[in-house]
């Protein structure tokens, strides 16, 4: 037995570790001993919340999963929805919050490189990425650092594997201020023939690990980082943070297809968090097999790794798979030929167990079940707050403006001015499928070899879930589907990324709760399947939660992308329409933040089939041809969205087809809203949508009012003119962020 | 009319050359370490990235086996278009004079921009007309072309359009015989409305132009 020989860590080195006393007796007793050095590293990892999902999993399991189009659910690396004649798109959203708070760059980089493998390890090319980041006001000189520091992290990463980031979104609020958030999403495109999974088969057959060479990057990484809380000291935490490689990532990519496209292969996985162990683990869980593996085989960055440190290293760019014995040598070469290390191992076994051997000595001996399966689940204790958790933002625009400041003040506010500083540092066209890249439409749109086209969008306001998680999360929901229908999509598939604080706390397992809820009501509202998503807890700094953030994002198909709607008006003369029983509210909105107001006590309720018809009835005209413009409303309100469509005039309207950069300026719009109403220009709410295009086509919409015309330099509306270059102006505020 | 399309490690762009290639002839692969072009008819050294470029950009990519065989293809009057990370390979390969150097910015750009074509006799823009505008995007770091010497250009940004800080405006310059092209804008980004403009065409016309009249 390994651990009479070892010296035994005990409970005081498991609790550093961020294993509970209770969690250390257990695994005591499920070894029937105390666990040695290695054997504890292994535990404390996969019985982290980021790799069991203690405090979430039986919230989890009340999500819709089921779908007619589902090829891959919850559980696979990635999920997968099929987008007919044989081709499935796989997708999956991912955080890396507290890697990219400790080092943006290099935390954010990874972020895409870890959800990339997750990809390409189920046999799916990668074809776009997106992303979802939340920083503290951009007047923090820290927030600007890390705003900087990790666009620049995603595009060396994204650009430079070669596959395009297509979309995203961002927001600023004060809570994010010390926690920010890094969620990456992936797709991928694979023939469904094609996919593989990730269980272990062939007792015998080796395991061969391909990729980056091991080192110390990365340690510790899932529980030191991502399962606790951040403290001033994260200096110390700097070498969990992994580093990372596009250009081997590139390889890895091609080495892996070409691994399937051969079928050399009886099972795929990534190393992620947690390196070796939870892959070689879960890949053992899934087939029923046990492992060996010898870490006197692993290729090491350092020669004077401990075995421990090689089972949880997160070295970057690495993939571990099972082959056939007669197939090892074509592995390799197909290895050599990219250039990456390809090693066999271990091999796989019949005795359940994962054993980890140094040469011939067994330096760790786990049931497989025990590490993978008997992590204790917990139930929250969710009690709603008996007091405001969140201070009230700082005003910035004071009471009593006329409502010209007012747009140019929403226009210019972080949250809603153009994200083109960001995303021009983002290759958005490699692949030759971007058929909507980012300010063309709501949603980005990539073309399909079959001829059709998919539409992608990722959202989620966490001021508007603060406020009410539930209807929030509804909203989110509601939301990424309105961006949808506006590139004329139906949705096919969900994936989340549900970034709370710790939910240990009551109040926080409440948020948690009432939002899955809203989840789960919204999906089952829409038919939406959750085909897959990530957790992250303990989103927390000294001055408290995060805005509790579930971020959405939906694939959806749409027959032509030829025919995707755009954002932008494009026609003079053209009427503009508002649809939708829409009831917006300034409490609670973009505005009501500008105003330092307080937080609402609750958010409208929102009648979702209601919502789900308007969506519909969006998306068929859309795909009709019968619209020259869709845009949804959100963020800062209807008379935003519509300059919003004005400004974007230029992008892809002028010519047919063609992308406007060339055409200066847009079209101005002639509004009558029928009075001043504050909430009607301002406010927010779910369920309206901007359209323009013949009079006749914008009155066969639900609840459509004509609003308008398109024509002019101008925006003009409630006796107010604005130049399109006093709005443009305001818009830009983000430039000088990134000089 | 056979494209051959060079393929680094590391390459992303390949795959987008090679299907505008194939919209006017037919396309294949070269691979970094071939030692023959495989006969044929023009060489597209394309985009994205090679070796990682974690050194000065192209420097590794030049030093490929199949670089040689694109030189002494180049010398013979064959036509090799270099796009982006392909200009910089070509630069740092001599096949082309001058040095891109970082964006002004300092920053990555991918911005759709106006080009003017201001000499029509190369191997790649034959079928453009003088001072004809062609909307095409670019998408690099290090873009800023420089040369101390008169150059032979063959295409400059669109006034107030210039995204690198480049020498005079210039986007994308010829070799004196005018058969090699180096460009940082994308045309094979081009070359379909789906994608927002289909200007670059020209230069993949051009070469099948060109071909045809050999």
């Amino acid at each position: 037995m390994p651990a009479e020989t070892a010296a035994v860590p005990g409970v005081g080195r498991a609790v550093a570790l961020g294993l509970t006393r209770e969690e250390y007796a257990l695994v005591c007793e499920k070894l029937a001993r105390e666990p040695n050095e290695v054997e504890l590293a292994m535990f404390s990892l996969l019985w982290s919340e980021h790799c069991a999902y203690k405090h979430s999993k039986r919230l989890l399991r009340t999500l819709p999963t089921e779908g007619a189009r589902v090829v891959m659910g919850p559980g696979e690396n990635a999920g997968a929805v099929d987008v007919g004649d044989g081709w499935a798109v796989a997708f999956k959203v991912e955080s890396h919050n507290h890697p990219s708070a400790v080092e943006p760059f290099q935390g954010a980089a990874t972020g895409v490189g870890g959800i990339l493998r997750d990809i390409f390890a189920i046999g799916a090319r990668p074809i776009a990425v997106l992303d979802s980041l939340r920083f503290g006001e951009p007047t923090s000189e820290r927030s600007r650092y890390l705003l900087d520091r990790a666009v620049a992290g995603i595009g060396h990463y994204g650009n430079s594997v070669g596959v395009p980031t297509v979309g995203g979104e961002v927001y600023f609020e004060g809570p994010y201020e010390t926690n920010c958030l890094v969620n990456a999403m992936a797709l991928g495109l694979a023939r469904r023939d094609d996919m593989i999974r990730s269980a272990a088969a062939g007792v015998g057959n080796p395991v061969i690990l391909f990729g980056a060479s091991t080192g110390r990057d990365g340690i510790g990484g899932a529980s030191v980082l991502a399962s606790a809380e951040l403290e001033d000291d994260d200096d110390s935490k700097r070498p969990s943070v992994q580093v990372g490689d596009p250009f081997t990532e590139n390889k890895l990519i091609e080495c892996s297809l070409e691994l399937l496209e051969r079928r050399l292969l009886v099972s795929l996985q990534d190393l992620g968090a947690a390196g070796l162990t939870s892959s070689a683990s879960e890949m053992a869980s899934a087939g029923g097999v046990g492992i060996d593996l010898d870490v006197a085989c692993v290729p090491l960055r350092e020669d004077d790794m401990a075995p421990f440190e090689i089972m949880v290293s997160e070295s970057q760019e690495r993939m571990l798979c099972v082959a056939e014995p007669g197939r090892v040598d074509e592995v390799l070469r197909v290895c050599e030929k990219w250039e990456v290390h390809g090693t066999v191992v271990g091999q796989v076994t019949a005795t359940r167990r994962m054993r980890i051997l140094r040469g011939d000595e067994v330096v760790g001996d786990i049931p497989v079940e025990a590490l993978v399966d008997d992590c204790p689940l917990y139930d929250l204790a969710p009690e709603p707050p008996s007091a405001p958790i969140y201070a009230a933002p700082r005003a910035i625009l004071e009471g009593g403006r006329s409502v010209r400041e007012i747009l140019l003040a929403l226009l210019a506010s972080p949250n809603i001015a153009s994200r083109r500083p960001l995303f021009e540092q983002y290759d958005c066209l490699v692949g030759a499928r971007t058929a909507r890249r980012p300010e063309q439409a709501d949603a980005a749109v990539l073309a399909l070899p079959n001829g059709r086209g998919i539409g992608v969008s990722i959202d989620g306001s966490g001021r508007r879930v603060a406020i009410d998680p539930y209807r929030g999360t509804v909203e989110a929901v509601l939301e990424c589907a309105a961006n949808l229908a506006c590139v004329g999509a139906e949705p096919l598939g969900l994936t989340n990324c549900l970034n709370f604080g710790n939910p240990e706390k009551p109040h926080i397992a409440w948020q948690l709760t009432e939002s899955i809820r809203g989840l789960g009501d919204a999906c089952r509202a829409l038919g939406i399947p959750v085909v897959g998503g990530n957790v992250s807890l303990y989103n927390e700094g000294a001055d408290g939660p995060i805005y509790p953030t579930p971020v959405v994002g939906l694939v959806g198909e749409l027959p032509n992308p030829r025919a995707a709607g755009r954002l932008g008006f494009c026609r003079e003369g053209d009427a503009i329409a508002l649809v939708g029983a829409f009831s917006p509210r300034v409490p609670g909105s973009e505005l009501a933040k500008l105003r330092g107001e307080a937080l609402p006590g609750e958010l409208p309720e929102t009648d979702v089939a209601v919502v789900r018809g308007v969506q519909e009835a969006i998306r068929d005209a859309v795909r009709a041809g019968v619209l020259a413009s869709a845009h949804d409303v959100a963020e800062g309100g209807v008379l935003v969205a519509v300059a919003e469509s004005c400004l974007a005039g230029g992008i892809g309207g002028g010519r047919q087809g063609g992308i406007g950069a060339r055409l200066a300026g847009g079209i101005g719009a002639r509004l009558d809203l029928g009075g001043d109403a504050e909430d009607l220009l301002f406010g927010e709410g779910t369920g309206g949508f901007v359209v323009s295009g013949s009079r006749d086509a914008l009155r066969a919409l639900p609840d459509a009012r004509i609003i308008g015309t398109v024509g002019g330099d101008a925006l003009e509306a409630v006796g107010v003119s604005w130049t399109l270059a006093s709005l443009r102006e305001a818009h830009a505020a983000l430039a000088p962020l990134f000089p | 009319m056979r494209f051959g399309v060079v393929q680094f490690p590391g390459s992303c762009d390949e795959v987008d050359a090679i299907a505008a290639c194939e919209r006017v002839g037919e396309a294949q692969l070269l691979w970094h370490g071939d030692h023959d072009l495989g006969g044929v008819d023009a060489v597209v050294v394309p985009g994205g990235f090679s070796f990682g470029d974690y050194l000065r950009v192209g420097s590794i990519a030049r030093f490929s086996p199949v670089m040689q065989e694109v030189a002494a293809f180049a010398r013979d009057g064959g036509p090799v278009l270099g796009i982006c990370n392909g200009f910089q390979v070509l630069c740092e390969a001599g096949l082309l004079p001058g040095a891109l150097l970082p964006n002004a910015s300092l920053r990555f750009v991918c911005r759709q921009v106006g080009i003017v074509v201001v000499d029509d006799e190369t191997a790649f823009t034959r079928a453009c007309a003088r001072d004809e505008e062609l909307s095409v995007p670019v998408k690099h770091t290090t873009g800023r072309y420089y040369c101390p010497d008169p150059v032979r250009v063959v295409f400059r940004y669109t006034r107030g359009a210039n995204p690198n800080g480049s020498q005079e405006d210039i986007a994308g310059v010829a070799n004196e015989a005018g058969n090699v092209v180096g460009l940082m804008p994308h045309p094979e980004h081009a070359v379909d409305l789906l994608h927002g403009s289909e200007d670059g065409m020209k230069l993949f016309e051009s070469a099948a132009e060109g071909a045809l009249a050999r």
